[in-house]
């Protein structure tokens, strides 16, 4: 009996080292946190929030959470990559005070989320730009031009070997092997899948007839598991090709395509070059909804078409938590959030977009 | 004879039992479910029999236990029947002919049949590579093996048995595709005009990938309980074997075999159940697309199990319903092969006095 209670007392001496010691490296953290951002005045949030949904935004949301949380010492978020139709969910069911979305939301899922919005609605705020890069690991190949139509058949499985007349013709002068394509698509439901399906239904309608949806529509092909899943099976398998965010390509040091754009030009992917496309998308939401509705043709030069928009969904009126998540979203859609994004694979707002979403956001309450 | 006094010689010649370690000796004392009637003899030194005995107390509680796991079974399954039916009565397709997996759109269209085909067909892949092996490895290590050889290669073979599955499929995702591509365009190659190592390719993420990762999944289960059956073969029947001029292979094949066929088969369908519930290695090492092939080295394959786990994060409502549906076809497809097996066991049992 003593020995059990001298055992209790370990286990909660042992417990309270542990929190004792998680806070201490908080606050040796905190210092360098607030110095990097001393510049922009901003206002703190207090109380903890709890978000979840898109995992494509996972990585934006980490460093935006760390640096947040170092200038606010008082505030507290924690946010969930469990998907955009999860975080979706979860809003709608309350246990997620905003969610993270790769698509703005649906007329159904609108009218749901509404009902969680007392006096207000559920709005879209795009917030972070993930370009969407075409990989491919094909040996000896270290330029590659693909267009929509090339890249539909390509993932419909109608062109099957590399050296397929409609590549080469693309690609003149390269050296193509007669190799079968492996085509590789996100396993399950994902935001990736369905921006990506998006651009080739918009801009190759004849070649791609599965219209948009997040779950992979085409027949053949191999799926893998997560856009990190995607990554590794290029990196290992020759003669894949797959489409992933920006970042996960960079991470895993991947090859790109360069994609044809409305102006005809073979572009490669950059921030700068998928800001472009965003900075021609049009908003197609009503009020202060600022669902994205994006030009995949654009003519604009330099423009990479591929681009996902991944939003934060959040009430305008009426949520309980409305300054914290105000004074957090005011963060991230600042000029000094955007761009803290540029060196983690994500593109930042233009100025013609990030000026509407700050509008938007200072008017929560 | 006589090399391996470790084997247990059964008393009773002729074998009352293959469990001859829990059978009870006959004839003697009293069968314990006549615990009423006052045994016969014994007079005062025999405890009294009181209305709340431990025998009693004790007595309830392993009817209980018993009783759990038909409770536990009846719930699983009403669970999984009452999320699942309106999910399929929402769909609108064909659930059992309809190869695709869409129970997320606004008109959900799903079916199970290229998922079952796939489970089934995994499995089966996984027991035919993986059955011979293990019969070969379990009578090699219950009789012909060193002793000093055959303890530490049992205790590895128990071990392979602790390896995570995650691990397997990180394997065999990582490490085995490339041998197995390799070896695929080498089937192809020379074997293309059997449909099942046809087509054009890619090759990789196929069944028979998929396959061979649960077949060396399912070795260890296997291997490990057939040993036990083996080495209680008794002695007598091998010894009698040899006698009447049997060379070793033929004493297996006279005395060993045709003893531990019934746990052979139990062992089979142990390891067929792991076969048929296994997740994440299939998730990783498949090619999860909806199709019905019988070609086994092209990049396909998908299994219900798997599909559970790549789709069940980003599932609705529906979508969760109709995953449990297809847990309920798994569990219908195991519960048909554990029948199935009992019935071949307890046939046997008939006309030869022996149970597994």
């Amino acid at each position: 009996m003593k020995l059990q209670r001298s055992g209790y007392m370990a286990g909660i001496a042992l417990t309270a080292m542990l929190a004792l010691a998680a806070c201490g490296s908080d606050n040796t953290t905190e210092p360098s946190g607030s110095s990097n951002s001393a510049g922009s005045a901003t206002d703190c949030g207090t109380g903890s929030l709890t978000a979840q949904g898109s995992t494509a935004q996972k990585n934006a949301m980490d460093e935006w959470i760390k640096a947040y949380q170092g200038k606010c010492s008082g505030a507290q978020i924690n946010y969930q990559g469990t998907g955009s139709g999860a975080g979706i969910e979860a809003f709608v069911a309350g246990t997620a005070d905003f969610a993270g979305s790769d698509s703005a939301l649906k007329p159904e899922e609108k009218a749901k989320a509404d009902a969680k919005c007392a006096g207000g609605e559920a709005v879209d705020l795009p917030m972070v730009i993930g370009p969407i890069a075409v990989v491919y690991n094909v040996d000896g190949v270290k330029d590659l031009n693909l267009d929509a139509s090339t890249l539909a058949k390509i993932f419909a499985g109608k062109i099957s070997k590399w050296d397929d007349p409609a590549i080469a013709a693309l690609n003149s002068g390269a050296k193509l092997p007669s190799v079968a394509i492996q085509a590789v698509h996100r396993s399950g439901e994902s935001g990736t899948t369905d921006n990506f399906t998006k651009y080739l239904s918009k801009s190759a309608e004849a070649d791609w007839t599965y219209s948009n949806a997040k779950a992979w529509k085409a027949p053949g092909g191999v799926a893998a598991t997560g856009s990190d899943g995607v990554a590794a099976k290029v990196k290992s398998t020759a003669g894949t090709i797959a489409y992933v965010e920006l970042s996960f390509a960079e991470n895993s040091d991947l090859t790109k395509a360069k994609i044809k754009n409305g102006a005809g030009e073979f572009t490669e992917l950059t921030g700068e070059s998928a800001g472009k496309t965003i900075a021609g998308a049009k908003v197609s939401g009503k009020g202060s909804d600022l669902a994205l509705s994006i030009d995949y043709g654009t003519t604009e030069a330099g423009a990479y078409p591929i681009v996902l928009v991944t939003y934060e969904i959040a009430c305008s009126k009426g949520s309980a938590k409305a300054k914290d998540i105000q004074a957090f979203l005011k963060y991230t859609s600042s000029t000094a959030g955007q761009d803290a994004l540029k060196d983690l694979g994500y593109a930042p707002l233009p100025e013609s977009v990030r000026s509407k979403v700050e509008t938007t956001v200072a008017a929560i309450s | 004879m006589g090399d391996n006094p470790s084997r247990s010689t059964d008393a009773n010649a002729g074998g009352a039992g293959v469990t001859g370690r829990h059978a009870s000796p006959v004839g003697i004392g009293v069968s314990p479910s006549s615990y009423e009637e006052p045994p016969f003899g014994g007079g005062g030194a025999l405890p009294k029999k009181s209305r709340f005995s431990m025998e009693s107390g004790f007595r309830g509680l392993s009817v209980a236990s018993g009783a759990m796991v038909l409770v536990i079974i009846v719930a699983i399954a009403a669970f999984l029947i009452s999320k699942a039916v309106p999910a399929i009565s929402a769909d609108k397709v064909n659930f059992l002919s309809f190869k695709e997996w869409f129970p997320n759109e606004t008109e959900p269209r799903f079916g199970i049949a290229a998922l079952a085909f796939g489970t089934v067909l995994s499995s089966v892949i996984a027991l035919i590579v993986a059955v011979p092996i293990s019969l070969g490895i379990a009578l090699f290590l219950s009789h012909y093996a060193p002793k000093r050889l055959a303890t530490p290669l049992g205790f590895v073979m128990d071990l392979l048995a602790a390896v995570p599955s995650v691990v397997f499929g990180l394997w065999g995702r990582d490490v085995f595709q490339a041998p197995v591509a390799d070896f695929s365009v080498w089937l192809n190659h020379y074997f293309g005009w059997i449909p099942i190592f046809g087509g054009e390719g890619p090759f990789g993420q196929s069944i028979m990938l998929g396959g061979l990762v649960l077949a060396i999944m399912v070795l260890p289960i296997v291997t490990s309980l057939s040993r036990e059956v083996f080495q209680q073969t008794p002695g007598m029947n091998e010894e009698a074997a040899l006698a009447l001029g049997a060379t070793k292979w033929e004493m297996v094949r006279t005395a060993v075999l045709p003893y531990g066929k019934p746990g052979v088969i139990a062992a089979v369908m142990l390891g067929l159940g792991r076969a048929l519930g296994e997740t994440i290695a299939l998730a990783l090492t498949l090619g999860l697309v909806y199709n019905i092939s019988f070609n086994l080295i092209q990049v396909g394959g998908n299994s219900i199990a798997a599909n559970i786990a790549t789709t069940f994060a980003e599932a609705n409502d529906t979508g969760r319903g109709a995953l449990i549906a297809s847990g309920l076809v798994l569990f219908a497809i195991t519960l048909v092969v554990n029948m199935a097996a009992r019935a071949i066991i307890y046939r046997r049992r008939e006309f030869r006095d022996s149970a597994a």
